[in-house]
């Protein structure tokens, strides 16, 4: 109870602070928190709801899965062959080093504005940190776990499935959550630039449209979504990871 | 019968190549108990890792029943030194044990059956559903034992198995796996450096020289089983074959093995 509260008292207090300092406020761009609550319930509880967020979260997940996919593939195929991590480094560094947001006006070009490209685009990016922590992990795996692994005659999918996967998914785990909070990021960007739907396509609308507080609104709510998807993402991480967070408290 | 025959391994090539091992020669009968012992620096892991074909000989052969071993056999099963990094830590005690038996029994009964034998001569019965991390460091190397028993081997090597765990513990597990040997008749290959362990437990013991290794001497144990802590260890034949091992050892530790002077310098690395 005490650890809750403790929690709380710093978004009430900021609240607080938003709703006195706006009350009266005269100046159009920052209109009362009164008039952004009602605007934020008017458009998304829930009628904007499943037009807008439900198109933006499955182009996030989408991306995000395919992104997991292919950097844990990837990067077991590269943490176990040097020689194939040299030839793939320096096109892994560049394409890294290219900003995920300067991809989307090639990914407009080449497929055009529907959830493809958006879905591509996020993909992309977060593909880059699962890959980069797989290598690692999977580079850092200890030699006794496999040489146990191949006394005991493990075939090739049990060696990935019980003793390779198993023991790079921490590490996968962060990268996975970086790249949440990148995916986030890409997922508001491809919306802001050529969309027609989505909460950040709705946000940017409505300050196009001179609606303040409705912007106001869908910036509250990019916020509330954010801090959701951490919070589920922590939880799967808890589940899955039961194992590592109990051996490490114990250590 | 595990068989060995001039079995010699060097790491690298050219003028920074390491002999770990020159030339052994040694057999396992079948049931047998046997301790290879050799001062720290002997190459005694990597001689195992010839043995369960992890490691391929740079010269000479190792057979199993007249196989030759080039790769792990089935009918054999290795414990490990470091039981914390032997056991996985994502899986219970129970799928620990099992994950190995999944290639040899297909159903899923056969497989429970055999990890619970595994796990009961082991005593540990009452701890499949734990992780290996929340249990002692001699209880975690019971379940690597178990983990090789439910194997249902011919031979069992277990390299330094008890190097990691305090005295009580170890001349417990020393008792322990006498004691599985008695039930399950099982060829035992056990490595180490602790020189009363190879004598209260084996039926004979090999003494190797430091690196590059070479079997010194084969010593007969001729003690009366079954073994006792501290009957067996009271007896004057135990201190004798004792004393006559740790002499060997501390002869072979001061001088350099023949023509090899270079490899000296590697004798102070354990490997």
């Amino acid at each position: 109870m005490k650890r809750i509260s403790l929690r709380l008292a710093l978004p009430a207090l900021l609240l607080l602070l938003w709703w006195t300092t706006s009350a009266r406020s005269t100046s159009p761009f920052y209109p009362p928190l009164s008039e952004v609550l009602v605007s934020f319930r008017e458009t998304w509880l829930f009628a904007r709801f499943g037009s807008d967020v439900v198109p933006s979260l499955v182009r996030l997940l989408a991306g995000l899965l395919i992104a997991s996919v292919v950097g844990v593939a990837l990067g077991v195929a590269l943490g176990r062959s040097a020689p194939l991590a040299r030839a793939m480094n320096p096109a892994v560094q560049f394409c890294r080093s290219v900003p995920g947001t300067a991809l989307i006006p090639v990914s407009v070009v080449l497929l055009g504005i529907g959830d493809g490209a958006k879905i591509g685009v996020i993909a992309f990016v977060c593909a880059f940190p699962v890959l980069l922590n797989t290598v690692d992990a999977v580079r850092g795996i200890d030699p006794q776990l496999e040489d146990v692994a191949r006394s005991y005659r493990l075939t090739r999918a049990q060696r990935l499935s019980s003793v390779l996967l198993p023991a790079a998914a921490p590490q996968i785990f962060a990268g996975v959550r970086t790249a949440l909070g990148m995916a986030f990021i890409m997922m508001v960007v491809t919306e802001l630039y050529a969309a027609t739907d989505g909460v950040g396509f709705v946000t940017v609308s409505a300050r196009n449209s001179f609606d303040v507080p409705g912007m106001w609104a869908g910036t509250v709510l990019l916020g509330l979504l954010g801090v959701s998807l951490t919070a589920l993402f922590l939880a799967l991480q808890r589940r899955v990871l039961r194992w590592h967070i109990g051996m490490t408290e114990r250590n | 019968m595990l068989s060995v025959t001039h079995l010699r391994k060097t790491y690298g090539s050219g003028g920074q190549a390491v002999e770990a091992i020159r030339d052994l020669t040694l057999t396992v009968g079948k049931g047998e108990f046997v301790c290879i012992v050799g001062p720290s620096g002997a190459g005694k892991t990597t001689l195992l890792k010839c043995l369960c074909g992890l490691l391929a000989p740079s010269d000479g052969t190792v057979t199993l029943d007249g196989e030759p071993v080039t790769g792990p056999p089935k009918a054999m099963a290795s414990v490990f030194q470091d039981y914390s990094r032997s056991l996985m830590p994502w899986f219970s005690v129970e799928r620990n044990v099992g994950l190995p038996l999944r290639n040899k029994h297909r159903s899923a009964a056969d497989r429970a059956k055999r990890i619970e034998g595994a796990l009961a001569a082991v005593g540990l019965e009452s701890f499949g559903s734990r992780y290996p991390w929340e249990l002692s460091g001699g209880m975690q190397q019971r379940v690597a034992i178990a983990r090789g028993l439910a194997y249902e081997p011919e031979i069992l090597l277990l390299d330094e198995p008890f190097a990691s765990v305090d005295a009580q513990t170890r001349a417990d597990l020393e008792d322990l796996i006498l004691r599985v040997r008695e039930a399950t008749g099982v060829t035992m290959l056990l490595v180490t450096h602790d020189i009363d362990e190879a004598v209260y437990l084996a039926d004979r013991v090999v003494v190797m020289s430091a690196r590059p290794s070479v079997v010194v001497e084969t010593v007969a144990v001729d003690l009366p089983r079954p073994r006792d802590q501290v009957a067996t260890k009271s007896l004057a034949r135990f201190a004798e074959l004792r004393a006559h091992v740790l002499r060997l050892i501390r002869n072979t530790a001061d001088q350099p093995a023949p023509a090899a002077p270079a490899a000296v310098t590697g004798a102070a690395h354990e490997d």
